[in-house]
């Protein structure tokens, strides 16, 4: 079980009534049993990488339709490494995983806010930047980030942008304001919002001219209260697949990221994307190495390719989400460069903000999400 | 039948496997989150095990109980249906001929075989606006209205689809359609072991066929309609799921809550709270059914 080096050190004095270490404690049969698999065919691929002197594999965890097509078969070309990928739909469910201890994983990619959490709660290993050359690369903008100051913990991959998706024949005007999704029956029935309970209030925040990371228990209750009049105007509370509802006909606006409505807009040339007047919320998944990861060097070795220039050329060809990486969007054509879905307007991304993680303000935006839903 | 007293190395050897694995899966899993339901959060990953409860405290405001009352609606109204649609198709398939038998029970049972997700899916398909149910209600309205001048009505204006998903109606018809085999299986079970001469009996004897049913057939497969009920409500009550994809804005379960507490909200004593309310109710309900049964049996 070279997977589990973190179960393998239990000692009495870890065994208080600490989460992670109980469930740790209790769950290695379990563990053991869903990742026999996993570790079994890692010990049976022999062979070392070139250069790292670890067993030539790499276990990647990371969102759906978020790499290129061939960007795992090109490592293992140039590396002779095999990347073997997970998918998770949820920051939450990746945290909530890691927590109960790392079950193998080398890289994950969670978003900002998550990497404070992991970074506070000692989920993440700092990245060794002599083995990530092509930290080069990345847009110097994205170095000095407020949630990993000189990206000691986390490398980027994307950012994004929360805007309105919308159907074009379907509005009369370009929704160029959050009103339209939190304070207005215009659409009445044809809305979606993402069921995230601090976005949702964050941006509605932002709709009554707050900065994200400045809302108090009272903007809640006065955000709570605007929502619950606004909810007989909301079709429904979408899982991060607003761009499905608004390909489906389901309905004609959505809260949803840039790169996802970018993505549609490639099937169904009706759809937009705005990044309203007020300003949005901003988000970036980064790359990551958890505590307890088998294959560390392997894992630098990947980092440090997909920030390399071509190679995050290619994975911009796909998932079309705007790229923190100078050198790869440089090599990218003028419809990615200068498409206002992708890269909006500098001024208005100038009204945008990073969420922090609030440890004091989550719990009080899921209990007045849960009574804007009982209402 | 060997007394277990007496073949005790062999009652040990045979319950050892299912003990150990009840213990080690179900009963020490659910020993630690029932105590972080007395815990509070320390940090982002530690609970510590206070003996608090104020998880309960919070766990019993309206705004949970709304909830939890809202759930046992919803499960209640999924079970009753289950039950009046079961119970025909129960007794059809009682009914039919040794050769059809089995290729109808094969047909209750066949979604079985597909997972949950991919069947609410299905479902989302059918009742999206631009879904199938809507497009082949507005293919009819058209015909019809076209036909409609002709014998001197007016015309109709044109289709609005309906709104079919995204709403309470979706949770229920779509708990309908995942619970139903739970449903028909036990009815079935129930209704093949029933004496068949006591229905013609009824019947020779002057009883109506609805008479027959109520009075004779439905008392006999009690334990059949109990268990049906029972393995019916449950799970629908703890549905998750169905209301997250079908749901609308306001058809939020109480597991859905639960389940945002383990993880968006991070705050796993609570949900564990959350969790255990459920558990001790039924636990009360059940002894509350024992006390009942052992009063009726001493004045019986």
């Amino acid at each position: 079980m070279s997977n589990l080096p973190n179960l393998n050190g239990i000692t009495l004095a870890d065994l208080k009534l600490g989460r992670r270490s109980l469930l740790q404690a209790l769950g290695v049969a379990a563990v053991g049993i869903s990742f026999g698999g996993l570790a079994a065919c890692s010990k049976s691929g022999g062979g070392t990488a070139a250069g790292t002197g670890e067993e030539a594999k790499l276990n990647f965890y990371n969102w759906d339709t978020y790499i290129g097509e061939t960007t795992l078969a090109d490592f293992k070309a140039a590396s002779g490494i095999e990347v073997n990928m997970s998918l998770f739909a949820t920051n939450d469910e990746l945290f909530a995983k890691l927590r109960a201890g790392n079950q193998g994983f080398d890289v994950i990619v969670p978003s900002n806010d998550f990497v404070e959490r992991m970074t506070q709660s000692d989920l993440i290993v700092p990245l060794d930047h002599a083995l990530i050359p092509n930290m080069k690369n990345i847009d110097p903008s994205f170095i000095d980030v407020a949630y990993d100051p000189g990206r000691k913990f986390s490398m980027p991959y994307t950012w994004l942008a929360l805007g309105i998706g919308y159907r074009k024949s379907k509005v009369k005007a370009r929704p160029d304001s959050w009103k339209v999704l939190f304070d207005s029956d215009e659409y009445k029935g044809r809305i979606a919002l993402l069921s995230e309970a601090g976005d949702v209030f964050r941006l509605a925040g932002k709709y009554l001219g707050k900065s994200v990371n400045a809302l108090t228990p009272e903007d809640i209750k006065v955000i709570e209260a605007m929502l619950i009049k606004q909810k007989p105007n909301i079709k429904a509370f979408h899982e991060d697949n607003g761009q499905d509802l608004l390909l489906s006909g389901e309905v004609d606006l959505v809260l949803e990221y840039n790169g996802d409505i970018a993505q549609a807009m490639t099937e169904d040339p009706d759809l937009d994307f705005v990044l309203p007047k007020e300003g949005g919320q901003l988000n970036s998944d980064t790359l990551c190495i958890p505590k307890g990861a088998p294959h560390p060097k392997n894992a630098h070795a990947f980092i440090n390719n997909l920030l390399d220039a071509e190679v995050g050329k290619k994975i911009s060809e796909t998932i079309l989400y705007p790229t923190p990486n100078a050198a790869a969007k440089a090599l990218m054509p003028d419809s990615y460069k200068n498409n206002p879905v992708i890269f909006p307007a500098a001024d208005l991304l100038a009204k945008c903000e990073y969420a922090a993680y609030n440890p004091k303000l989550q719990p009080l935006y899921e209990e007045a999400f849960t009574r804007v839903r009982a209402a | 039948m060997e007394d277990w007293k007496r073949g005790r190395a062999m009652f040990a050897t045979v319950a050892a496997a299912p003990l150990t694995w009840l213990t080690l899966f179900f009963i020490i899993p659910m020993a630690v989150v029932w105590l972080y339901s007395f815990g509070t959060n320390r940090g982002l990953t530690d609970i510590d095990i206070s003996g608090t409860l104020v998880n309960y405290q919070r766990a019993l405001e309206p705004l949970y109980l709304g909830i939890f009352a809202k759930s046992l609606v919803v499960a209640g109204i999924t079970t009753v249906i289950c039950l009046v649609v079961g119970f025909p198709v129960a007794l059809a398939i009682v009914f039919s001929t040794d050769r059809w038998k089995p290729w109808l029970l094969l047909a209750i049972m066949l979604p079985f075989w597909t997972n949950l997700l991919i069947r609410t899916y299905a479902l989302m398909a059918v009742l999206r606006t631009e879904g199938y149910a809507n497009q082949s209600i507005g293919w009819l309205h058209d015909r019809f209205g076209s036909i409609m001048p002709l014998v001197g009505l007016p015309a109709p204006g044109a289709y609005e689809p309906m709104n079919l998903l995204y709403n309470n109606f979706a949770v229920i018809l779509g708990l309908v359609y995942v619970h139903l085999p739970f449903m028909v299986l036990p009815l079935y079970a129930a209704l093949d072991r029933l004496d068949r001469s006591l229905i013609e009996a009824s019947l020779d004897l002057g009883a109506g066929h609805i008479r027959t049913l109520l009075a004779i057939v439905a008392p006999l497969a009690a334990p059949g309609i109990i268990s049906g009920i029972i393995i019916t409500f449950v799970p629908a009550l703890g549905a998750y799921l169905t209301p997250d994809l079908l749901g609308g804005p306001d058809s939020q379960m109480i597991a859905n809550v639960i389940e945002r507490q383990f993880k968006r909200a991070n705050d796993w004593p609570f949900g564990a709270a959350l969790s255990f309310l459920l558990m001790y109710a039924t636990f009360i309900a059940i002894a509350f059914q024992a006390v009942k049964a052992k009063q009726a049996e001493r004045r019986g």
